[in-house]
């Protein structure tokens, strides 16, 4: 876990930048999401302070969001679509496959912090499911050989 | 210079449209030639991406699916030439699967550069709106009215009744929201717009705004569509570049203003009232209607809510007019839909179409059957809260009445395909759990209702008190249909309660196929 001083004056010109748009909260977490990788929990004081929240409020929003993660993620974040599109063309195998060679389950981290997994409902490649996003990248009719493939070639991990 | 087509559309890039466009840009400098590639939104042809098309003195000419390793034989062959090829399709829209289309609000897509905005003016872009400044509210209200289109995001309430009851609320502020967050498994209607055809969107949203008095709207653009973050962005800043959004509108005095705003991953969120929640930074838990987000929208002022697609098909309507649009379709069911067909079947795509053909046509006409080559044994219909149909069913004709006599719906027009080696009663089992996962957890039917739900399928199908359970399982359901707050808990039951009759042998049930 990182010191949160660092991220400190980051958080606080993200959240000053948005003081005067309507419903700037959503706005506000993704701008952090954005640049650290995730909401550190410190954060929530500075940005309930800001918005003249309660800390409840601020955190049951981050706890209620998929998107959102308390935890810095891996190097690379790959999403496995779980959806009844990819389902019917094999996405269950993918998502067995891919948790093992990992070796972690769902919203884990491998040991050397190269990757998070994450579930996902839907990306909108269901016309070549199944589908995965590795980072920003997405790919279609992911079979378990392509899966290592990318993995191999450090998709997103290296850049 | 010879223009090239590649498409950036999500689909195309997921199979590798990007490597082949960048394959041909050093290809080209290698050799010499000059060219210009275009990056496009999609066909919607998905089994031919990544697509590359080539303009000739002959119109465009396709070929497909292209890997970076057949660009030189490509290029060898006289590519930009349009000669043949391998991997020729000649002009995509003399193929069966485009001709039989009514490209209405998708006429753009796949044919321009979507964030070009003299290309999307020398296609036909902003007619509508230039009528629009023309008339009066009611007189675009009634337009709109007058087309019968119905919303395309699921509950298919008549546009034109909404807008009207915006038009007639008093207020010094109101809204036009989109809503973008396309949450069904096998949808991207919506993605395929903001992607290929940003502005057509734009000029909706825009069009909505002078009808009911509104100058802001907000696009709530699920998060998990970063390409088409992009694409919007692009596009407002070229149509406030150009004087087509922000204030006084091509001169008009009027102001509308448009920003984008994004999700985080919730399913419940494509709800009209947890989305408003959402856009005001809050959890996006369902509000209790009346009243109404047309009197009581976003920050409590009266609000369009509308789906891409039913704001996309609004430029047309005011272009060509609202019985223009009526023509097509059947029924109460007016103007087409955009189906996509997705999952296990063969020529996946979009297909827009006026209301009325069946679903076999679909299938089978458009779709070739499934991918797998084995046979289509269920299909579900409008998303993750939709019903799965049987073989039985395939000839029910796409309307919005005849799928609910048969206890469906269209929904958003997704089309998800399964062949004979799915096991439904984990289908229906993967519905409960899906309503977990996303329930809003407001009301006790859908929270806790549902993970009784996942136990329940599970004891039916381990064999323990079949008879007692199966009771149970339906008894459930008739308590989250009736005593649900939202269509989240209260449709949960259509994919539950379908998989269990019509396919009652995978939960090792003998019972006769009601039909
Ligand atoms: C659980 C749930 C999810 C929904 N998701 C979406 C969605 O992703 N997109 C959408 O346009 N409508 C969605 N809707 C429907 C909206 O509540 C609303 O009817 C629609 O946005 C109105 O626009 P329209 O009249 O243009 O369809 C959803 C409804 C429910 C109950
Ligand atoms: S039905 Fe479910 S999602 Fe809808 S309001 Fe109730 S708890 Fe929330």
């Amino acid at each position: 876990m990182q010191d949160y001083q660092n991220q400190k004056s980051t958080v606080l010109d993200i959240v000053n930048a948005h003081l005067s748009m309507p419903g700037n909260l959503l706005p506000i977490l993704h701008g952090i999401q954005d640049t650290l990788g995730y909401i550190p929990p410190a954060a929530v004081e500075d940005i309930a302070n800001a918005l003249y929240l309660s800390h409840a409020e601020v955190h049951g929003v981050i706890s209620f969001y998929h998107y959102f993660r308390d935890t810095p993620p891996g190097k690379s974040t790959i999403h496995i679509c779980r959806a009844e599109s990819c389902q019917a063309m094999g996405g269950k195998k993918l998502e067995n496959h891919a948790r093992q060679q990992l070796g972690i389950d769902f919203h884990e981290t491998t040991a050397d912090g190269r990757f998070s997994l994450e579930p996902v409902y839907c990306l909108g490649n269901c016309a070549c499911s199944p589908s995965v996003t590795i980072d920003n990248e997405i790919h279609g009719r992911v079979t378990p050989e392509k899966f290592d493939q990318l993995i191999a070639a450090g998709k997103g991990v290296a850049q | 210079m010879t223009r090239l087509f590649i498409s950036r559309d999500s689909t195309a890039l997921s199979l590798g449209a990007e490597q082949v466009a960048a394959a041909i840009r050093q290809q080209a400098a290698e050799n010499g030639l000059d060219i210009d590639i275009v990056r496009n939104g999609s066909r919607g042809l998905y089994w031919l991406e990544p697509l590359l098309e080539v303009e000739t003195g002959q119109g465009r000419v396709g070929y497909g699916p292209v890997q970076p390793a057949d660009v030189a034989s490509l290029l060898e062959h006289g590519l930009l030439e349009g000669r043949e090829h391998p991997l020729y399709l000649g002009n995509i829209e003399k193929l069966f699967y485009f001709k039989k289309q009514h490209r209405l609000t998708f006429a753009r897509v796949g044919l321009t550069d979507p964030v070009n905005i003299d290309d999307y003016l020398a296609h036909d872009g902003y007619r509508g709106l230039k009528n629009a400044l023309a008339l009066q509210p009611a007189e675009i209200v009634k337009h709109v009215t007058d087309s019968g289109l119905r919303g395309r995001g699921g509950a298919a309430f008549p546009t034109g009744i909404k807008w009207n009851t915006v038009l007639n609320a008093p207020a010094e502020q109101k809204y036009i929201v989109c809503n973008a967050d396309e949450g069904d498994s096998g949808t991207f209607s919506d993605r395929m717009i903001m992607e290929g055809d940003p502005f057509v969107l734009i000029e909706g949203m825009t069009i909505a705004g002078l009808a009911v008095g509104a100058t802001q709207g907000y696009i709530y653009l699920r998060v998990e569509y970063p390409h088409a973050y992009v694409a919007l962005n692009e596009a407002i800043a070229a149509a406030i570049q150009r004087g087509y959004l922000g204030e006084n509108i091509q001169g008009s005095g009027k102001t509308f203003h448009l920003e984008v705003r994004r999700g985080a991953g919730a399913y419940i969120c494509g709800e009209e009232t947890s989305l408003l929640e959402s856009l005001e930074g809050k959890r996006g838990l369902v509000r209790f209607k009346p009243p109404l987000p047309a009197i009581v929208g976003l920050f409590g002022k009266p609000t369009i809510v509308n789906n891409v697609i039913s704001l996309a098909s609004i430029p047309v309507i005011l272009d060509k007019g609202g019985e223009f649009y009526r023509d097509y379709g059947m029924g109460r069911s007016r103007g087409t839909l955009p189906l996509q067909l997705a999952g296990n079947i063969r020529h996946p795509g979009l297909v827009e179409a006026a209301f009325g053909m069946t679903l076999r046509e679909v299938l089978y006409d458009f779709g070739g059957g499934s991918a797998s080559g084995r046979p289509i044994r269920a299909v579900q219909v409008g998303g993750p809260l939709g019903a799965y149909l049987h073989e039985g069913q395939f000839d029910t004709p796409l309307d919005y009445e005849a799928f609910a006599a048969i206890s469906a719906v269209l929904g958003h027009g997704g089309i998800v395909v399964h062949d004979d080696t799915v096991d439904m009663a984990e289908m229906a089992r993967y519905a409960m759990e899906f309503c977990v996962e996303e329930s809003c957890g407001k009301c006790t039917p859908c929270r806790i209702g549902s993970t009784r739900g996942v136990e329940v399928i599970d004891r039916i199908v381990d064999g323990a008190e079949k008879d007692k359970n199966t009771e149970l399982l339906r008894d459930l359901c008739n308590t989250m249909t009736y005593g649900s707050l939202c269509a989240m808990g209260g449709m949960t039951p259509y994919p539950v309660l379908s998989s269990l009759n019509h396919f009652p042998e995978d939960f090792g049930l003998q019972a006769p196929k009601p039909d």
